[in-house]
């Protein structure tokens, strides 16, 4: 279980980053905590490791008008620390004592969870719940996508190899939007069996993880929430794209969504991070 | 029965006592000292190309890219090991009919399941072995595997082994009575149930690890060897590699967890001792993750199709099962794979008064990875099935689970006594153990609560079980059948000249704390503070020959062998002392660390004054007077073939019948282990135990798809317990210390795990019978009990 040999690169600049990403065949270290076990049992065999981590401004949380911006960099600790996940983003704040454990939470980013797209994370399914948008550049230039357009199969994601996610743009709720978050995993900190972010404000928004290869909104269930009909939105949950896994056939995924779509509606609520 | 029985007349400073083992300190300040840490002179790497392919002829093995990668010294196949090594057939002269194939270290001409090791590379690092590895082209054959057990013996089913007729391995029937008459008896209740017991292995810290050196000149090779039996592996490895027993050195250090997985004839391990012999150089192999998933030794997996009669008194009347397990295409060297079926047929049932019995089990190959011992071999199934049996037929006939048992266990007062098996028990307390659990756990006050949960729509569940459990065993479970293993142990204890004492033993310590309860025995028998006793285990060439760590038998006889050789030390010392002092021998005792009166505990001499004076100055001794300083015992059961004991355990779960999830809330443990030589320590084995039972029960499963390779192969995926789910486990002992020993301690590491299953399930159970629902599955995950509710 030894990584395959590679090149070392520890850019200090953005632009340096890009550019050894424009060279082709490398992988960005971000947190390193699925990268590197992937490296070591050589399913990842990236010929240059470009290190992220010297690399000022790429990590924070900044206030930016109507919207949050997170640095691509951002430990899960320093989300778990912040005021402004607190007030602005209380979903991230939910989902966060869920995600893994302690010590994987002081180096695992934001950004990492993002590009890596595992279909039972919960930050892709959290940033389509909160409509986030995901900054991405390379030496070509910058663009955003909605994070609803980014996720799009298996760890496969809108992100060309090229490009650098840079930033993850959270606009704050509308207030008296209902927020809630409830997953269930067989032991705490794993990846969960099945999952639910929700947003019910001005837009209802409703996203699953862990219950198909990719985090997936639930128009159906969103045009119930926007009534208030937690039956209906249950119900409206058949036609999603239910994915099996060795623990969990589709039936008894399409059972748990609609479990935990219960459960986080129940213990929704409005404001700032309740739980 | 032998041994001084005084040496509990007085109190002493330690045995019994929670003493803090010594090792934690220094393993917790990183000063452990495991196989990987090794570094030696001109030390090579390898790496294993393993089979991709459950069943695969290998048709060519091209390893010309690989040979000429920098840093690459050797590769070796299946062929060019089979050259040096002997091979191994896993069967054992007393399980009649078992059969087995001749294994080879790596496969020839044939793999039989994914994991399996076909080429070796050695090189500088094992980066490169890796690298080196993944150049190499083995042309693989496809065959059709054998993965359903239930299909194993089907006329259409492939022979795994052309020598063979069918894929059956061994098969025995154990019958007791008239089970037939019993069950159609008037006013008999039969109850038949599928139990079902997914595969498990023992998940250890530190992999498997080998560091072997060959030395040319002298024709000898140290193995150092991260596991429980040193003297068996010397025996191994000299059978297998053509040297001579005493040629070969085997030493375990720091021993990062065993649990049964680290006591086995593994190919990469034989390979590692065989490609250093060929080289001369010393070679490492340390198994990572996904190699222990796929080759450290797997276990349970069984179905069993069971039935119980009870009257409507609540008597039972019999217990009658059909076992099936599939075990990986060979039986295991030299334990072999088939000793797991018969401990369930030997056990299930073992606690109760059972007049009509019968049981067969079958083990057949399968193109699955190897199966042997893993921690409480057999008994988590064998209790489970009777319990689960028990309870079921509780409920049938309206009685309370406690009132069944009381029916039924053997009474306190009944020892020795047979059981229908043929199981000589003496020395148990199933009432004593069952009372205390009662009352520790509160069961009526649980009762209210969990009926006081119904009514909130709350889904509780009360789970009992009694165990016995086999520990202590005497040279009938293997050394019988013709297996190089030991069932005696043996204990040198020496005075030093510092007054300090040096003891070596051949039990080995896994983590386990066995270092800690040797030096309490010495420094409580003898007479010295602990601090001054030093502990050497785990080397065949320094310390006494012996069987090592397995069925629970590290205190109950490598204690008892310490205990004999501490006391027979300081016979000697006090006839010394009465020398030198010009008194008597009787009159004198020793007492942390002083020879003293006996009686007014005056002190005459220090232990030290009294080395040196031996030691430095013998002129100053009768020239008739030949003192001996240093004491060595042996030990063995003789009187039973196996001293068992037991213990009662309970589990309260909380069943989410929406999502399936189990909630545990409380686990008690009540276990008799005879005397208890360090609570803390006994306790922790215990808790330890239930939490791996936990696993069994809930988490642990490796899952094989339809053509044999194996799903999880990682600890992301292989779920193990973790300490967020784990409950509170309160622990009491009932001590019947065994009559075979003068120490009178029987085993207790295993007992958690072979308890906590059962348990957990008759719980799941209890809180599921209002919904008409049951699982008989293990682990019972989400899954399993949403569709039991009829849910999914
Ligand atoms: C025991 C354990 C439990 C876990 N449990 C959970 C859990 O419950 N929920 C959960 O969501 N996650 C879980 N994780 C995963 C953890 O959160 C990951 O670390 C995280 O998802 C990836 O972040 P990272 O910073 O470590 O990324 P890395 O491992 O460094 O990188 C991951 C991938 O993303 C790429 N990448 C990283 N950053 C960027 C970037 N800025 N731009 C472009 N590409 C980038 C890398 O090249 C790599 O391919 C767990 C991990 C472990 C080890």
């Amino acid at each position: 279980m030894k990584a395959p040999d590679f090149r070392y690169e520890r850019p200090t600049d953005v632009e340096a980053a890009l550019a050894l990403l424009a060279d082709g065949d490398a992988a960005v270290l971000a947190g390193g905590q699925s990268l590197m076990p992937m490296m070591n049992f050589r399913l990842a065999r990236p010929q240059v490791l470009v290190d992220l981590n010297r690399i000022d401004g790429l990590a924070g949380i900044a206030e930016d008008g109507e919207a949050l911006r997170i640095g691509a960099m951002t430990r899960y600790a320093d989300l778990a620390g912040s005021d402004l996940i607190a007030t602005y983003a209380p979903l991230i704040a939910r989902a966060l004592p869920h995600i893994a454990h302690p010590a994987i939470r002081n180096r695992g980013t934001i950004g990492g969870s993002v590009a890596l797209a595992d279909p039972a994370a919960e930050m892709p399914a959290l940033l389509m719940a909160m409509g986030a948008q995901i900054a991405l550049r390379s030496t070509s230039g910058m663009r955003e996508v909605a994070a609803d357009d980014f996720f799009l199969g298996l760890y496969e994601t809108a992100r060309a190899e090229d490009e650098l996610v840079t930033e993850i743009i959270v606009p704050k709720p509308a207030p008296g939007t209902r927020h809630g978050f409830y997953e269930l995993a067989r032991r705490h900190g794993d990846y969960a069996m099945a999952g639910v972010a929700l947003a019910v404000g001005e837009a209802v928004r409703v996203a699953f993880f862990a219950v198909s290869d990719h985090a997936l909104r639930a128009p159906e269930a969103e045009a119930a929430l926007a009534s208030g009909d937690i039956d209906a939105a249950a119900a409206g949950l058949e036609g999603l794209d239910f994915h099996a896994d060795p623990n969990a056939d589709v039936a008894t995924k399409k059972h748990l969504a609609g479990v935990v779509l219960r459960r986080a509606w129940a213990g929704s609520s409005t404001g700032g991070n309740t739980a | 029965m032998s041994g001084p029985r005084t040496i509990f007349d007085k109190p002493n400073r330690y045995i019994g006592q929670p003493e803090v083992r010594r090792d934690a300190k220094r393993l917790l300040h990183g000063r452990g000292q495991y196989v990987d840490d090794l570094a030696l002179p001109r030390m090579l790497h390898a790496a294993f190309v393993r089979s991709p392919y459950a069943h695969a002829k290998i048709l060519s093995i091209d390893v010309d890219e690989a040979r000429v990668l920098p840093g690459v010294v050797a590769i070796y196949s299946g062929a060019d090991l089979a050259e040096s090594v002997e091979p191994y057939v896993g069967v054992l002269s007393h399980m009649v009919g078992l059969r087995s194939a001749p294994q080879h270290p790596l496969a020839v001409d044939t793999a039989r399941w994914q994991g399996e090791p076909v080429v070796m590379v050695v090189a500088q690092s094992r980066a490169e072995a890796e690298d080196a590895a993944e150049l190499i082209e083995v042309d693989f054959d496809p065959l059709p595997p054998v993965v359903d057990v239930e299909r194993a013996l089907d006329q259409d089913t492939p022979v795994i082994h052309d020598q063979f007729d069918s894929n059956l391995a061994w098969e025995r029937t154990v019958e007791a009575g008239d089970i037939d008459a019993a069950f159609a008896a008037d006013g008999v209740t039969v109850i038949d149930k599928r139990f079902t017991f997914g595969r498990h292995t023992g998940v250890t810290l530190e992999p498997r690890a080998a560091v072997a050196e060959f030395d040319p000149s002298t024709d000898r090779l140290t193995f150092h060897y991260s596991g429980q039996a040193p003297h068996m592996m010397q025996f191994i490895f000299a059978k297998h590699l053509g040297l001579r027993e005493d040629n070969v050195r085997v030493i375990s250090r720091d021993v990062g967890g065993s649990f049964g997985i680290k006591i086995h004839t593994y190919g990469d391990e034989v390979a590692t001792a065989a490609a250093a012999k060929l080289l001369g150089r010393p070679v490492k192999f340390i198994a990572d993750r996904m190699e222990s998933f796929t080759t450290d030794i797997h276990a349970r997996d069984h179905i069993i199709d069971a039935k119980i009669g009870v009257t409507e008194e609540g008597k039972i009347v019999g217990i009658e099962f059909d076992d099936l397990t599939g075990i990986g295409p060979f039986s295991m060297y030299p334990r072999t794979s088939a000793i797991e079926a018969n401990q369930i047929l030997n056990l299930t049932g073992a606690p109760y008064a059972i007049e009509n019995y019968r049981a067969t089990s079958r083990v057949v190959f399968m193109n699955k990875n190897m199966m042997c011992q893993y921690r409480a071999v057999g008994h988590p199934v064998a209790m489970a099935v009777a319990d689960g049996l028990v309870e079921a037929a509780a409920a049938a006939i309206g009685m309370d689970p406690v009132e069944i048992r009381r029916k039924n266990l053997l009474a306190d007062d009944c020892y020795p006594t047979v059981t229908a098996t043929g199981m000589k028990l003496d020395d148990l307390s199933h009432h004593a153990c069952l009372t205390k659990l009662i009352e520790t756990m509160d069961y009526d006050a649980l009762r209210a609560d969990q009926a006081a949960a119904r009514k909130r729509g709350v889904h509780r569940g009360i789970g009992l079980i009694s165990m016995v459990e086999v520990t202590n065993p005497s040279p009938m479970f293997y050394g019988i059948g013709g297996a190089p293993i030991a069932s005696q142990d043996g204990a040198t204890v020496r005075l030093d000249a510092g007054g300090g004492l040096h003891v070596s033993s051949s039990i080995t310590e896994q983590g386990q704390g066995t270092n800690a309860i040797l030096a309490q025995i010495a420094a409580g028998v003898f007479g010295v503070d602990l601090d001054r006793v030093r502990v050497t285990t785990g080397d065949t060439e320094t310390t006494p020959y012996g069987g090592g760590t397995w069925a629970s038998r590290g205190a109950g006889i490598g204690g008892e062998a310490m205990l004999q050789a501490a006391h027979a030390l300081k016979d000697q010392v006090l006839e010394v002392a009465a020398v030198i002092l010009q008194g008597k021998a009787e009159a004198l005792d020793i007492v942390a660390g002083k020879v003293v009166d006996a009686t007014g505990g005056a002190e005459r001499i220090t232990l030290s004054d009294l080395a040196r004076t031996v030691y430095y100055r013998g002129n100053e001794l009768p020239a008739d007077l030949e003192p001996e300083l240093v004491a060595t015992r042996h030990y063995r059961v003789t009187d039973f073939p196996f001293v068992f004991t037991n213990g009662a355990m309970a589990a309260y779960v909380e069943v989410d019948t929406e999502t399936g999830f189990t909630k545990i809330l409380n686990f008690w443990a009540v276990e008799d282990c005879g005397r208890v030589i360090n609570p803390a320590l006994v306790d922790e084995q215990i808790r330890g135990g239930v939490v791996q039972g936990i696993g069994g029960a809930l988490y642990e499963e490796v899952i094989y798809d339809e053509d044999g390779q194996q799903l999880n192969t990682s600890m992301a995926d292989y779920l193990v317990p973790m300490a967020a789910e784990m409950p509170d486990i309160v622990v009491k002992h009932v001590e019947t210390p065994t009559k075979t020993s003068a120490l009178g301690a029987k085993g207790a590491g295993e007992a958690g795990t072979g308890g906590a299953p059962g348990a957990l399930m008759n719980a799941i159970n209890d809180a599921l019978r209002p919904m008409g629902a049951e699982v008989t599955q293990m682990p019972m995950t989400p899954q399993r009990v949403l569709r039991a509710l009829g849910v999914v």
